[in-house]
């Protein structure tokens, strides 16, 4: 009956032999692949640090302008240009101006990363059930795992610092573009496909005239979802070094200041809100060909 | 027309959809039912034993029941479709033996196809999806919207270059498939039910459009429908399948006046000859009258003619074509006698 009573487990020594084992190897991995690595990784450091630089440096009233022309670029509505102008002013107003553009930089650059490794891995995605079939569940997994229990092997690999931080929220950020261009190329009406093979496209004017453009509106709701999920990860990813609104949060946490805390978590929900207005606002206006669509 | 030679040459085409298709053709050669080779077999027939040949210049119209393998049939001219067995010539060339490279080239110069549900794409201008073919064909912009530019008038939309597909009728959306499918000047127009999901009388206007440019241009054309009297308004030449092979082929005037078997006789009874028989195609095109005296067109239905011919007598009056050439003749007495319903005793 012993049998029903206790689950049958692995002794306490060989587990944590198990555990060990795993760990030492992955250690010794990362001795002798780390710093290649690090070399690897090092351009888009430089990159980072660079972008970081000049939003910090240049003249607040330059971004202020940059960021309403781009807002109304984006969303061709003066309120969400307006709103977003605003939203920066106080952001600076209450002193959290450099922390607001290190967290900019930082999304920013996440979410170039994740737009072009995750478009093309959708496109492959589409072409077959089998790689479908093997991407789906380490995108579950990668969207699941709680984002703490990653930073675990980055931080081995790489460290404390901006790059191991910005790979995190890669991670995390990047499943919503990879499902979603998948999803929209395989959604693409059958006929428009067939028409595009009956005068002869290659397999890239397909993809270039037919696939990407009618996948374009899903596509963009991943670039939404991955701006998002990139800025969720702002306060885990200072945990391990990286610079920006995260940092004060955590201070708030550790010292129980309220008004920094909230301070700085509005400050990451205004921007979570500006690039979510305009990003929708683009998406719908790259619809606009469809019945009922707008007509601008 | 007879004496033209064939531009498509389609022999012994076998289509059979299914798992392992070429373990059932020896079946199908033998003749097993669609019916029976679904139930026991689980494979479906798409085509069976298809000979047609289709002269340069002349429209062919496929005529069938739904599921009778039209959309089959036309896909296999241009390869979207690969046969069981069989072999489809265009010209001199050997369209199943072409590698992809040439059969993209055959499909971008020689061949240009109309939907049924338009297919156009819905993110470009009427202006970009017309000149969409040229595109594909690597020509620069400016010549191909120039280009687009011309068979948009053609088609009588000029003034919509700029509109979105989604924002013109049904009627204009396949206006814009067919300016599509000419701009590229290939000279084989496949066109899939092109006008089925057209309101009737905007079917008659594309209908109308199709001849008058079909009578300047003299390209290919394979037209499917499963409507006879679109068939016989349209059709040089007719052919009619049923669950996957071909029943009869011939001139309107044939298979009207001599349905091959009940299933075409179905087909046939109900229509009123006087209106949908054209003087084209009961006209004798041998000896041919020395002048156009009194002439009549050639495209009038029988209706049309009858009251102009009964003043002639018994007497042959020529025909002539919309450029005013004398292509034949007609008496009254071989409209009425196309006018009679075949019964049992002239069916051959
Ligand atoms: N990819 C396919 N797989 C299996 N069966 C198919 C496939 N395509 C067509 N068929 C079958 O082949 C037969 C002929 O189909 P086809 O589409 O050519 O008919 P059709 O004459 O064009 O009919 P409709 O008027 O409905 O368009 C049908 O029984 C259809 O179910
Ligand atoms: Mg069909």
């Amino acid at each position: 009956m012993d049998f029903f009573e206790e689950m049958p487990s692995l002794g306490r020594r060989d587990l944590m032999n198990l555990r060990k084992g795993i760990d030492a190897g992955f250690r010794s991995f990362s001795r002798s692949y780390g710093e290649d690595l690090e070399n690897f990784f090092d351009p888009l450091l430089q990159f980072l640090i660079f972008f970081e630089k000049l939003l910090i440096a240049a003249p607040w009233p330059i971004i202020l302008l940059i960021i309403a022309s781009l807002t109304w670029l984006g969303s061709r509505s003066w309120k969400i240009a307006a709103g977003s102008v605003i939203c920066f002013i106080l952001i600076g107003y209450l002193g959290m101006w450099e922390d607001t553009m290190s967290t900019v930089a930082m999304i920013s650059v996440a979410t170039l990363i994740c737009i072009s490794i995750g478009i093309p891995i959708g496109v492959l995605m589409s072409r077959s059930d089998r790689l479908q079939s093997i991407i789906t569940p380490v995108l579950d997994v990668m969207q699941t795992i709680p984002s703490f229990v990653y930073l675990i092997p980055v931080v081995m690999l790489l460290g404390i610092g901006k790059v191991p931080g910005l790979l995190a929220v890669c991670i995390y950020a990047l499943p919503p573009i990879v499902r979603l261009t998948n999803l929209g190329i395989r959604l693409v009406d059958k006929q428009v496909l067939e028409a595009a093979d009956a005068f002869g496209s290659s397999y890239w004017q397909r993809l270039k005239d037919v696939q990407i453009p009618l996948a374009l509106p899903n596509i963009f709701a991943g670039v939404n979802q991955t701006i998002m999920m990139a800025l969720a990860m702002v306060v885990i990813a200072s945990m391990i070094g990286v610079k920006g609104l995260g940092i004060p949060v955590l201070q708030a946490i550790a010292n129980q200041y309220l008004a920094l805390g909230l301070f700085n978590g509005l400050a990451i929900v205004a921007l979570a809100i500006i690039f979510d207005r305009v990003t929708q606002a683009f998406g719908k206006r790259l619809q606009r060909h469809q019945v009922g669509g707008p007509n601008v | 027309m007879s004496d033209s030679e064939a531009l498509i040459r389609i022999e012994h085409l076998y289509k059979i959809f299914g798992s392992r298709p070429q373990t059932k053709l020896s079946l199908v050669k033998q003749g097993i039912s669609k019916q029976e080779l679904l139930e026991e077999h689980h494979h479906v027939l798409g085509l069976s034993d298809i000979n047609l040949e289709i002269p340069k210049g002349s429209l062919q119209v496929v005529m069938g029941l739904s599921g009778s393998g039209k959309s089959t049939l036309i896909r296999h001219i241009n390869r979207l479709i690969e046969p069981t067995a069989g072999e489809i010539w265009v010209g001199s060339g050997d369209v199943l033996k072409m590698e992809k490279v040439q059969l993209r080239e055959f499909r971008r110069h020689r061949t240009a196809m109309v939907f049924q549900r338009f297919a156009l794409l819905p993110h470009r201008t009427v202006l970009e999806n017309v000149s969409y073919g040229l595109n594909i064909q690597g020509i620069a912009k400016d010549e191909a919207y120039k280009r687009a530019e011309r068979w948009i008038e053609r088609v009588g939309l000029a003034g919509y270059e700029q509109h979105f597909p989604a924002k013109l009728s049904g009627g204009m959306q396949q206006r814009v498939g067919l300016a599509r499918a000419l701009a590229t000047d290939a000279d084989i127009l496949l066109m899939d039910e092109a006008f089925s999901a057209l309101d009737p009388l905007i079917r008659t206007d594309m209908q109308n459009i199709l001849l008058d440019l079909q009578e300047e241009l003299h390209r290919t054309i394979v037209f499917i429908t499963h409507d006879l009297d679109e068939a016989l308004k349209l059709g040089d030449q007719i052919a009619i399948l049923r669950d996957g092979g071909m029943v009869q082929q011939g001139t309107a005037q044939q298979i009207v006046m001599k349905p091959a078997d009940d299933y075409i006789m179905d087909f046939v009874r109900d229509i009123n000859r006087a209106r949908v028989l054209r003087i084209r195609g009961v006209m004798a095109r041998e000896g041919l009258p020395e002048n156009a005296d009194g002439a009549i067109p050639e495209h009038i239905s029988l209706e049309d003619a009858l009251p102009r011919l009964a003043s002639a007598g018994h007497e042959a009056v020529p025909v002539q074509n919309k450029q005013g050439q004398v292509v034949g003749s007609i008496t009254v007495e071989a409209v009425i006698q196309a006018m009679i319903r075949p019964d049992h005793d002239n069916r051959n």
